[in-house]
């Protein structure tokens, strides 16, 4: 595989910022309620990370280090209020409904640490293609959730009933801990633990065992 | 030392990052601003239109908001307050709720009056008439007040017989979805048309039930489902009706109104 290629779709399935870094899960739970809030919520970010990634790159050689970060932050709130004003202009009915979240992507984690970890050591183009990776590898997991929330929760898929509710005369009661954020934890959940039995190798070593309690271990002493 | 980490450098780059970056910020704000403009007020006459049934599909809602007059109300008289122009009279969210910050524009309500927990009635309200051929044919007013997590904001449509409701729709809440956001389901709405609000001693008397409204009783047509599960949300609906159409809400405007409704009737018999 090609560097350029690499950079661009390992993030979605390899390296995903919010299934292998935990990145980025407080918009995942927000905004994921129905599909297409959580579609222009992705295409917002993923914006603003290619973006940020290949302006940082641009003038990584004269950024001053020990104002690294503040250089990255200011280039990135900016796209974040351009990306705001944009989404307000073309579509007011779901800027109303994401609006708060939209801002919140200058404290998206992903954001400032593609900026930091890739963008400062590589050119414009490689850079730009690592943000677009991994944006995609974020809207990847936002739009399982969002799918998953929409159907179960609404009974709808960007906004067309597919289960007909009970409240609109059909068979489907709808499934209220899904329209709730904390489902998404449970779908990100599942969605990691699928994501790591198909590549082993992304399984963590786990940090420390947990000590047998004394007097089982003594019983067990016993026993043998 | 890096010849990037000088002090003279750090402060140009500093300057010259914040000046670019407010530079195209404040393009996009000042460019895209009328478009921002248009669009909200598009969405807010959407909603007021909606709430009167007025919406349809082979008309913009440009078209049809031209036979909407807009007016400014005072409630401590219940006048016409020609003094402000509906035009310019704009808040942020709610036309008047700015109003209702200012101890000149708006009252202190007590506790027993604020039965909707707005705190502050402002005096100046902005009200929507539909008229056809200088007829009333629908007012349409609006109402907020506490739910269950935050203030609704809504349109309520009345018949120029000014007991009939004609539709009720929020355009700004922070409820549970799938339970208390079921306000905006197109069906829980529809429920709400031919509705009648006061009873024959002039009280208000429309309200939300608990469960569905019982068919064989007297009070039927005063009545309205309630929301499953979202028992709170249906309470404050009710309460906000009741302040909006009572005493301290438009009782005197709509007083008022319907005598100048019989006059002109009485001259085109």
């Amino acid at each position: 595989m090609s560097k350029a290629k690499e950079v661009l779709f390992n993030p979605v399935f390899n390296d995903n910022p919010i299934a292998l870094q935990i990145l980025g899960i407080c918009s995942a739970l927000a905004v994921t309620s129905s599909l297409y809030p959580t579609l222009l919520m992705c295409i917002a970010l993923t914006v603003v990370v290619s973006l940020s990634n290949l302006l940082v790159s641009l003038i990584r050689n004269h950024i001053p280090t020990n104002v690294r970060m503040i250089v990255q932050i200011t280039i990135i709130a900016s796209l974040v209020v351009l990306v705001d004003e944009v989404l307000k202009a073309y579509d007011y009915e779901t800027s109303k409904a994401i609006g708060v979240f939209v801002g919140l992507i200058v404290t998206n984690c992903i954001v400032m640490g593609r900026a930091e970890a890739f963008a400062m050591q590589n050119g414009p183009w490689l850079s730009f293609l690592d943000g677009l990776g991994n944006g995609l590898g974020y809207s990847l997991i936002l739009l399982v959730v969002a799918t998953f929330r929409e159907l179960l929760g609404a009974g709808s898929l960007f906004g067309y009933e597919i289960l007909i509710l009970t409240q609109n005369g059909g068979w489907y009661l709808g499934n209220n801990y899904m329209v709730l954020s904390s489902s998404s934890f449970l779908i990100i959940g599942l969605f990691i633990w699928l994501l790591r039995s198909w590549k082993i190798e992304q399984i963590e070593s786990p940090e420390f065992k947990v000590a047998r309690n004394n007097l089982e271990s003594k019983e067990a002493g016993t026993k043998i | 030392m890096n010849k990037n980490d000088t002090l003279f450098k750090t402060l140009i780059v500093g300057l010259v990052l914040c000046l670019v970056c407010s530079i195209v910020i404040s393009s996009a704000a000042v460019g895209l601003r009328d478009q921002q403009k248009a669009l909200k007020q598009e969405d807010q006459q959407s909603k007021i239109l909606s709430s009167a049934g007025l919406l349809s599909d082979n008309k913009s809602i440009e078209e049809i908001f031209l036979l909407i007059e807009e007016r400014v109300v005072n409630l401590e008289t219940g006048d016409y307050e020609d003094s402000l122009d509906p035009i310019s009279f704009d808040g942020k969210k709610f036309e008047s709720e700015d109003y209702s910050k200012d101890p000149l524009t708006s009252i202190l309500l007590t506790s027993k009056e604020d039965i909707s927990s707005l705190k502050r009635r402002e005096n100046f309200i902005k009200i929507y008439l539909y008229k056809i051929d200088n007829q009333i044919e629908a007012i349409i007013l609006p109402i907020r007040g506490l739910g269950l997590w935050g203030t609704l904001y809504g349109y309520l449509a009345i018949e120029p017989d000014l007991n009939t409701i004609i539709g009720l729709e929020y355009f700004s809440h922070k409820e549970t979805p799938g339970l208390g956001a079921e306000v905006d389901n197109p069906r829980w709405k529809a429920k709400w048309k031919g509705k009648k609000i006061f009873s024959s001693t002039g009280e208000v008397k429309i309200e939300v039930v608990k469960g569905l409204v019982n068919l064989r009783s007297e009070d039927k047509g005063f009545q309205v489902d309630g929301i499953s599960g979202a028992t709170i949300t249906s309470r404050g609906v009710t309460n906000m009706l009741t302040f909006w159409l009572g005493e301290m809400g438009y009782s005197k405007f709509l007083d008022k109104l319907k005598q100048e409704i019989n006059e002109e009737d009485e001259l085109n018999v």
